[in-house]
């Protein structure tokens, strides 16, 4: 469940963003969330209800924006999306594919007062 | 400093005054507060563990410390395997061991009596080590320079994917009672790992596990996955992977 993990993190980032630029309340809080980054989107929402309780945050809305998942084929140079890390290349079946996008785990901006 | 947003106005308890002028308030404001308005942050939810994993990069860089994360589910042969291992390459390089379970020694307890330097991390009811965790963890090493230390992460093949604890690579144990489809299943940490070593290859006869499937399915999620084969029960297989680890650590 590293999900609540998270949640507390996004909550300590976003609490310390918010203090250091004189806001004293949070009302949401934007983080990118890739399709391959091992996160649950549900299980995050989750665990942030609970995580910004007692906090500047304790009313904020968590936005969840989904990064879609992109790889490259090191043999035919060709880029595709993908939302698993294991589809082989669609042009040439190539198994070499390195994932170039869709591991973001990132608090984009907050909303304060 | 103001108290209400921290900004660098006057103090409140300090009164800026001429002669006959009434008395300058502190209520100007000239940046509303009461107002939303957005702020980027554009900072990586784990920036603090990986943070501190950069460090214990660092510290282990500097004293030439292979560190090796090993992960897998429970029950995959880690601490035996780290027990043949310890025997077999203690005479050559100096090894140090941090374990990682939610409760008890036990793991310490029979890597203790290996003779080599180990930490027991209980994490409670965490589900994975984190950066800090190692931190503290080598404080009570006091680890020598150019030795390996390993760390058994928490039984778990989810969780320990996302957390970097500083080390040079992880390295994932499969056991060929597990289903041959499990890198498919939990590619995370098969993307995430360097190594993956299948486990218990004694037991073949007995299980309908294809090592070939199995390989194939990883290298599926991770085409620069290198594999090993082996019993850590029986020793089958091990030379290579003492070999492979002599290799990374030329003392």
């Amino acid at each position: 469940m590293h999900e609540m993990t998270l949640a507390i993190n996004i909550v300590k980032i976003a609490c310390k963003t918010a203090n250091q630029n004189g806001a004293d309340k949070i009302n949401s809080i934007e983080v990118e969330v890739g399709k391959l980054a091992g996160v649950l989107e549900d299980s995050l929402a989750f665990c942030f209800e609970a995580a910004r309780n007692n906090s500047i945050a304790k009313d904020a809305q968590l936005k969840i924006l989904t990064i879609p998942g992109k790889a490259h084929c090191i043999a035919c140079d060709d880029s595709f999306d993908t939302d698993t890390f294991f589809t082989l290349c669609p042009e040439c079946d190539g198994i070499a594919i390195d994932i170039i996008q869709g591991k973001d785990l990132r608090i984009k901006s907050i909303n304060v007062d | 400093m103001c108290d209400t947003c921290g900004c660098g106005n006057p103090d409140e308890h300090a009164t800026i005054q001429k002669p006959n002028e009434p008395k300058h308030k502190h209520e100007h404001h000239a940046h509303q507060h009461n107002h939303s308005h957005k702020i980027d942050v554009q900072t990586d939810v784990l920036a603090e563990n990986n943070l501190l994993a950069e460090r214990n990069r660092g510290y282990f860089d500097g004293k030439e410390i292979i560190a090796l994360n090993l992960v897998s589910s429970p029950g995959s042969g880690k601490t035996t395997l780290l027990e043949k291992t310890i025997v077999a390459i203690k005479p050559n390089i100096d090894i140090a061991v941090i374990e990682g379970d939610q409760q008890t020694m036990r793991d310490a307890e029979r890597i203790d009596k290996t003779g080599v330097p180990v930490v027991q991390v209980n994490t409670g009811t965490g589900c994975h080590l984190d950066a800090h965790m190692i931190q503290h963890a080598i404080e009570e090493l006091d680890l020598k320079n150019q030795s390996i230390l390993f760390i058994e992460n928490v039984g778990n093949l989810v969780c320990p994917a996302l957390f970097d604890l500083g080390e040079a690579m992880k390295i994932v144990i499969i056991s060929v009672t597990e289903g041959e489809d499990k890198p498919q299943k939990y590619p995370h940490m098969f993307d995430a790992s360097d190594i993956c070593i299948i486990n218990k290859i004694d037991l073949l006869p007995y299980v309908d596990f294809d090592v070939e499937k199995c390989k194939q399915y990883a290298l599926e999620v991770n085409y620069q996955l290198k594999f090993f084969e082996l019993s850590a029960k029986t020793g089958d297989g091990l030379d290579a992977w003492i070999t492979w680890l002599k290799q990374q650590q030329k003392s």
